[in-house]
């Protein structure tokens, strides 16, 4: 309740003007989310509660947010920074479009997140970004931030409320990590696992997130973005999504390159 | 004593000749009541070349003609987007619209930031006009040389606007401004009360049959020369909605190039002609390079301020104004 | 605010007939002194209630504005419409209420003026709460916060639906169907949730309250919030938007049971 708050006096700047107390303009939101990169998809997941404290605020608060026909961004911390950042990012790719006459590629979004949150190296955006799409040789991509502008692109990753719980997990089922092949069979090789099994795996990352942490649940919105030509069958076939889910084909934002962004929504339990 | 030189004499004379003294500073009115500096800048939006608008109770429409600089220049872009819900055609120095353009972009989306709403037409449309307005009222500045037509839609509907240099801004059911826009005036003076209750192809139709009359005799639409611009619910019989987000929105949207080649075969058919157009299309004008227009005196290589093509017009005679080839339609 | 000059701009207005003024207003801090933003709430006001009904909205709040623990000023009104359609409830600190309401009443009147000439539509609810969103969060981001939590109830006219939506000192936002501030989000809500899912559902698709039954919780939910905030009083009022319009009802107190307090030991001066 930063309606209320008073933070302890010590925090008291002392290079600037003197001020009485200091006002902590950050808060935390929790909640989680996660990406997941395929050889030509990828997977950005949320979950839609937003919470202070023991309150839950909302139960359908938006945090993953589609940019271009190849680019979705998730965003996880403070909620009011998070919003904002993301109306700038997109403030930014309609003036690049305006000059360019053409959406701005995966890696450059990547990079122009960078310098948008270092620019705020000392009043930072106290977000984890984690930006997922279709790079441009067609490849599924996921890049992770921290809230200062730390960037690198991987095959999966895991930030929020419930990073501690999910990423070990993903580590494992991504990673193959303490797995050991089969000796005589291939070595295991990151990011080509199918569609359908990483879309279990999202969803199995939430719902036992959700059991395990008060700051998760509600429900649950994955986008899924797969490059052009790909087949659909696997998401778009009903007896392969779990009961309760939807999917909804978000039309294509530009010209139309082929692209596909599909829009999977679920239930998580509300307590 | 100093007497001045022959040449000087002769030069001042000259000057005094065809020099008005009240036209080279933009805030001292004739004795007649007229800004000259103002005038001329109506003069500048009359050479570029023709733009239209037509508006329906449902869309608001843009065509325009293009012209090369040369050969080995591109075509000059004449329809820009400002926003989903609005864009502008130019008439006039293009780098003038360029500067106003961006500014609109940016009072667009001050409002999209500020409100989360589509600014309102007219609203933006003042913007620009009160920009334009103190051109013409502070010592040392120089009025716009660029005439915008407005189209837009917000919550009272489509709308077409005229936006010119003098600093005001007109509702209008449709409108031309540029070289001969007379000739299209006329048209759609004979047949603008039909365009309320028209549909999308019979708007732009009419707007194609009114941007044909601004042609030179020699010279018809071609996939090359024009472009169209349309908000509105896209029609997908004309429009390649496949292809356009924007379109399939009903945002505003851009056709030119192979993308018009539906709507002029669409608009010959409805004026009985062989669909196909008439067989020319040798090479884009290239002497509308002639048509250039430059702040100096001297076209030279690096020309800044390049008006975005007129008529085929010898440099010095009277580019394509409002008062010629009437009689011809 | 919004329509501040920028630095190195004219120091005439728009249309070049009047200049602006040029008083530094803003003396510089090292020079007079500490800066003195909105550190703490001085006066507040508590808990404000909103909940969604199959007509529209309503939002609640108590006509209390306090000094401390002092119960200052007794007969206030936190309830403020927002042209036709929009109307806002605001908790935290009373100075910055009066100067967004100021600030409000300006800028509608100024949309109020323009829709004469082009007839435009006014701000619509979304239109207003994106705004509050920005100076809010703007103002937490030059760390001189607006000491607020605001309540945002309205009818959208074109989408015919009601809204509600919280926003607060620090920019945080949210829409949900029934919302509460401060107290309220530990006492109301849940009480609030569970009607409004009484009827429609977890999911929301059922029915909605009817006026009467959002109005009953509502008084429910200021009677529980009075015997058990210090900071309240039994004294409040009810605003209700629908398409019709936004109506603010008179101020009334709930029917409150104070006879088991006599029974009570173990606490003050009783005898036995």
């Amino acid at each position: 309740m930063a309606l209320y708050s008073n933070a302890p006096a010590s925090y008291a700047d002392h290079t600037s003007a003197p001020i009485e107390h200091r006002f902590n303009p950050y808060s935390d939101n929790g909640g989680s989310i996660l990406a997941i990169a395929g050889k030509d998809f990828s997977v950005i997941a949320g979950d839609t509660r937003q919470s202070e404290g023991y309150n839950i605020q909302t139960r359908y608060a938006r945090k993953v947010w589609q940019l271009t026909d190849k680019a979705v961004l998730a965003t996880n911390g403070f909620a009011a920074d998070g919003n904002n950042f993301v109306k700038r990012v997109k403030q930014r790719l309609e003036w690049y479009e305006h000059a360019h006459h053409k959406p701005m590629g995966l890696k450059s979004i990547a990079r122009m997140i960078q310098t948008m949150l270092y620019a705020k190296r000392f009043f930072p955006y106290y977000v984890y970004n984690i930006l997922g799409g279709i790079e441009e040789d067609g490849s599924g991509a996921v890049y992770s931030f921290d809230p200062v502008g730390s960037y690198e692109r991987e095959a999966c990753r895991a930030a929020g409320a419930a990073q501690s719980l999910i990423q070990p997990f993903l580590d494992n089922q991504i990673y193959f990590k303490n797995q050991t092949p089969e000796t005589g069979s291939e070595p295991f090789i990151p990011g080509n696992l199918p569609l359908s099994t990483v879309l279990s795996l999202v969803v199995d990352s939430f719902t036992s997130a959700t059991e395990r942490h008060i700051e998760v649940g509600d429900g649950m919105e994955i986008y899924v973005v797969m490059n052009k030509g790909r087949t659909t069958d696997d998401l778009l076939d009903k007896k392969k999504l779990g009961p309760g889910m939807e999917v909804e084909e978000l039309g294509a934002l530009g010209e139309g390159g082929g692209e596909r962004t599909f829009l999977v929504r679920a239930a998580l339990k509300r307590d | 004593m100093l007497s001045p030189s022959p040449s000087l004499s002769l030069l001042l004379s000259n000057l005094n000749e065809f020099r008005n003294s009240y036209d080279s500073d933009n805030t001292t009115f004739s004795p007649q009541g007229k800004l000259f500096q103002v005038e001329y800048a109506l003069e500048a939006v009359k050479q570029g070349s023709a733009a239209i608008g037509v508006r329906s109770a449902t869309h608001a429409v843009l065509l325009t003609l293009k012209r090369s600089t040369g050969e080995l220049a591109t075509y000059q872009k004449k329809l820009i987007r400002i926003d989903d819900h609005v864009g502008v055609a130019i008439a006039g120095l293009t780098s003038d619209a360029r500067v106003l353009s961006n500014f609109m972009r940016q009072q667009a989306m001050r409002d999209r930031m500020t409100f989360g709403r589509a600014i309102p037409v007219g609203r933006i449309v003042q913007s620009i006009a009160d920009r334009a307005q103190t051109n013409t009222q502070e010592y040392g500045r120089r009025p716009y040389g660029v005439g915008f037509l407005v189209i837009g839609q917000d919550e009272t509907g489509p709308h077409l606007y005229e936006f010119s240099p003098a600093g005001t801004a007109f509702e209008y059911y449709a409108h031309s401004i540029g070289a001969r826009s007379q000739s299209a005036k006329t048209y759609l003076e004979q047949n603008f009360e039909s365009f309320e209750s028209a549909s999308l192809a019979e708007l732009i139709n009419h707007g194609l049959s009114a941007l044909n009359d601004t042609l030179q005799q020699d010279k018809s639409l071609s996939v090359a020369n024009t472009s169209v611009a349309i908000i509105g619910p896209a029609d997908p019989a004309i429009e390649d909605i496949q292809h356009s987000a924007a379109a399939r929105r009903g945002y505003f949207r851009v056709w030119e190039n192979e993308g018009v080649d539906g709507l002029l075969r669409a608009w010959r058919r409805s004026r009985g002609e062989p669909e196909d157009g008439p067989q020319e299309e040798a090479a884009p004008d290239t002497a509308a390079a002639a048509g250039e227009t430059t702040e100096g005196q001297q076209p030279s290589a690096e020309q800044a301020q390049t008006a975005e093509g007129s008529e085929n017009a010898p440099p010095g005679a009277p580019a394509g104004g409002e008062d010629i080839d009437m009689e011809q339609h | 605010m919004w329509k501040q000059r920028s630095p190195g701009q004219s120091s005439f207005n728009d249309y070049n007939t009047f200049p602006l003024p040029q008083t530094q207003r803003v003396q510089p801090s090292y020079a007079h002194g500490p800066t003195f933003h909105t550190q703490q709430p001085l006066v507040t006001g508590t808990s404000v209630l909103g909940i969604k009904f199959d007509k529209g909205v309503m939002i609640a709040a108590d006509n209390l504005a306090s000094y401390g623990s002092l119960a200052r000023f007794r007969d206030i009104q936190r309830l403020h419409p927002l042209g036709q359609h929009t109307l806002i409830g605001v908790a935290g600190d009373m100075s910055d209420y009066q100067w967004l309401q100021k600030e409000l009443d300006a800028l509608l009147r100024e949309e109020d003026a323009l829709a004469l000439t082009d007839s435009h539509p006014s701000l619509s609810p979304k239109n207003i709460y994106q705004l509050l969103s920005n100076l809010f969060y703007a103002r937490r981001s030059k760390m001189n916060p607006v000491w607020n939590a605001v309540l945002v109830g309205g009818w959208d006219k074109v989408k015919a639906e009601s809204f509600l939506a919280y926003v607060d000192l620090l920019g945080t936002t949210y829409t949900a169907p029934t919302l509460a501030t401060g107290f309220g989000a530990h006492l109301a809500q849940p009480l609030l949730r569970e009607a409004y899912e009484a009827k429609a559902g977890i999911d929301g698709t059922g029915p909605l309250l009817t006026q009467e039954e959002a109005e009953k919780v509502l008084e429910d939910c200021m009677k529980v919030l009075f015997y058990r905030d210090a900071r309240s009083i039994n004294k409040f009022q009810i605003a209700t938007i629908t398409a019709e319009g936004s109506t603010i009802s008179d101020s009334k107190s709930a029917d409150t049971y104070w006879a088991f307090a006599e029974g009570l030991r173990g606490y003050g001066a009783q005898t036995q």
